[in-house]
């Protein structure tokens, strides 16, 4: 369906009173079923991916569907697959993935959709807990606080990861998750290497245990989508591999 | 679907065949430079316990890195899994292994 | 046409790798069987062998051959990746596999030929 009726509406929304406008696919449906539908939005000078949906959805079509929350790329809830890329929409500058007066917004990849571009992020989440991304404290309140120096080895690498928003953009960008469904995928594995090294984690062994089964860590095929596309610039590959190292080591009897 | 068994299963049986392919590349360089017949590669083989050894342990190494890789492909490409999937890799495993061993015997024995 | 979020170079070596390994999957029982004939039908290898002198059997040895290459160099990239600390390194790893196997390969194809 095109739509052709709200150019002047568009118009008088317009702020930079340009009336080039780009043409965006949007899918729209929910569950399996579903297609593009393409509409004209029109073009600013500076505009986010998700300013463009939010178009549609103020000034054409009431009824699509999607999440945000921020704005700011902090909350982590509105990715979206920005032609056939996954990326957080309200940071991604509309500039650098036009082509030719085109763009192609889909819901997240791997994940089901609930309608239009709102995907489930159940099993994603659920994924999450089942790789031990829950702190499970050694000490209680009745412990002094524990002193964690920044620059304690460990330390150091769980701080590589602690920026994770939990936006999926990884989780949609790997082909493994895709073809093993079961697979915890780069966000909760990474999580899961973070709180191996955290120094106020006492059971290591634990959190190597809840990654190792046939669902774990020793699925990843280094594809790096995760890397590739975190819009944190964080490195899950780095992260699993060193899970992989130290699930190696815990097998030859090591400490772990 | 591969757990840390079969994972270090495939990585060492990988780290086995790195020395094993290089060797393996340069017999066959060796071979293809000379144009040796194969009655000269036999010649040189058969009765040979070196020979015997690497293309033995090569074809136990490549038993299990392949029937392990097979699979993983097997599984994510038609979503296969639980038994037939095991009964499927050690299939592939046990007749790599016969078939392998029917070579290199072929090959080196007396 | 390569879907545009697998369109960079680690993913690409990955699939290289496990279209590698699949076909020298497949290869070797084939392999296997003509070497057993060695022992089993002496007449039949050497049937096998003039065949195999054929110079579009040697440039399908050649792409075994490289396939074989392309996998060794692969799978030490992989090696590397999961047992050694993990650095940026890693995209010009890939790039020097596919390099270095071209570099085998073209030598037994220069040699062969």
């Amino acid at each position: 369906m095109r739509y052709t009726g709200f150019r002047k509406r568009a118009n008088r929304c317009a702020v930079s009173g340009n009336d080039k406008t780009m043409e965006v696919s949007v899918w729209r449906g929910s569950g399996g079923q579903g297609a593009y539908e393409i509409f004209q939005v029109p073009a600013q000078d500076n505009q986010t991916v998700l300013d463009v949906v939010s178009y549609i959805q103020q000034e054409i079509d009431p009824s699509l569907t999607y999440r945000y929350a921020c704005r700011v790329g902090m909350c982590g809830s509105c990715a979206m697959m920005v032609n056939g890329q996954p990326r957080w929409t309200c940071r991604t500058h509309v500039k650098k993935v036009l082509t030719a007066g085109r763009l192609t917004v889909a819901p997240l990849r791997n994940l089901p959709v609930i309608r239009d571009l709102a995907a489930d992020m159940d099993p994603f989440f659920e994924k999450w807990v089942k790789a031990g991304g829950v702190h499970k404290p050694g000490r209680s309140r009745d412990d002094a606080i524990q002193q964690v120096s920044p620059e304690d080895p460990g330390r150091v690498e769980a701080n590589k990861a602690i920026e994770c928003i939990n936006c999926a953009v990884c989780y949609a960008a790997c082909d493994t998750v895709a073809g093993s469904p079961d697979y915890l995928g780069p966000a909760a594995l990474q999580r899961a290497w973070t709180l191996y090294n955290d120094v106020k984690v006492t059971d290591r062994a634990a959190v190597l245990a809840s990654v190792t089964g046939p669902e774990g860590c020793t699925n990843c095929h280094s594809q790096g989508s995760c890397t590739r596309f975190c819009p944190n610039e964080l490195d899950p590959l780095g992260s699993v591999a060193g899970l992989k190292r130290a699930l190696a080591r815990s097998f030859f009897g090591g400490k772990g | 679907m591969l757990g840390i068994r079969l994972y270090m299963a495939q990585r060492l049986s990988a780290m086995m065949m790195g020395p094993l392919v290089l060797g393996h590349l340069a017999v066959m360089i060796y071979a293809i430079q000379g144009g040796l017949s194969s009655a000269e590669i036999l010649g040189r083989t058969k009765g040979s316990i070196p020979w015997f050894l690497f293309y033995g342990a090569f074809v136990l190494a490549v038993s299990v890195h392949a029937a392990i890789g097979l699979r993983v492909i097997l599984h994510e490409v038609t979503g296969l899994k639980g038994r037939l999937l095991e009964a499927f890799t050690w299939a592939v495993m046990l007749g790599l292994t016969v078939m392998g061993a029917r070579a290199v015997l072929a090959v080196t024995l007396l | 046409m390569i879907r545009p979020h697998r369109r960079h170079p680690l993913w690409l070596a990955y699939m290289l790798h496990r279209l590698s390994g699949l076909a020298l999957a497949l290869f070797l029982p084939a392999h296997f069987w003509v070497l057993s004939l060695a022992l089993t039908d002496p007449d039949q290898l050497d049937q096998f062998l003039i065949f195999a002198d054929n110079p579009l059997v040697k440039f399908a040895e050649f792409g075994l051959v490289f396939l074989l290459a392309v996998h060794f160099f692969g799978g030490l990239r992989l090696l590397a990746l999961e047992f050694l600390p993990w650095s940026q390194r890693q995209k010009s790893l890939a790039a020097g596999a596919i390099a270095g196997a071209l570099l085998i390969s073209g030598t037994f194809l220069l040699r062969a030929v």
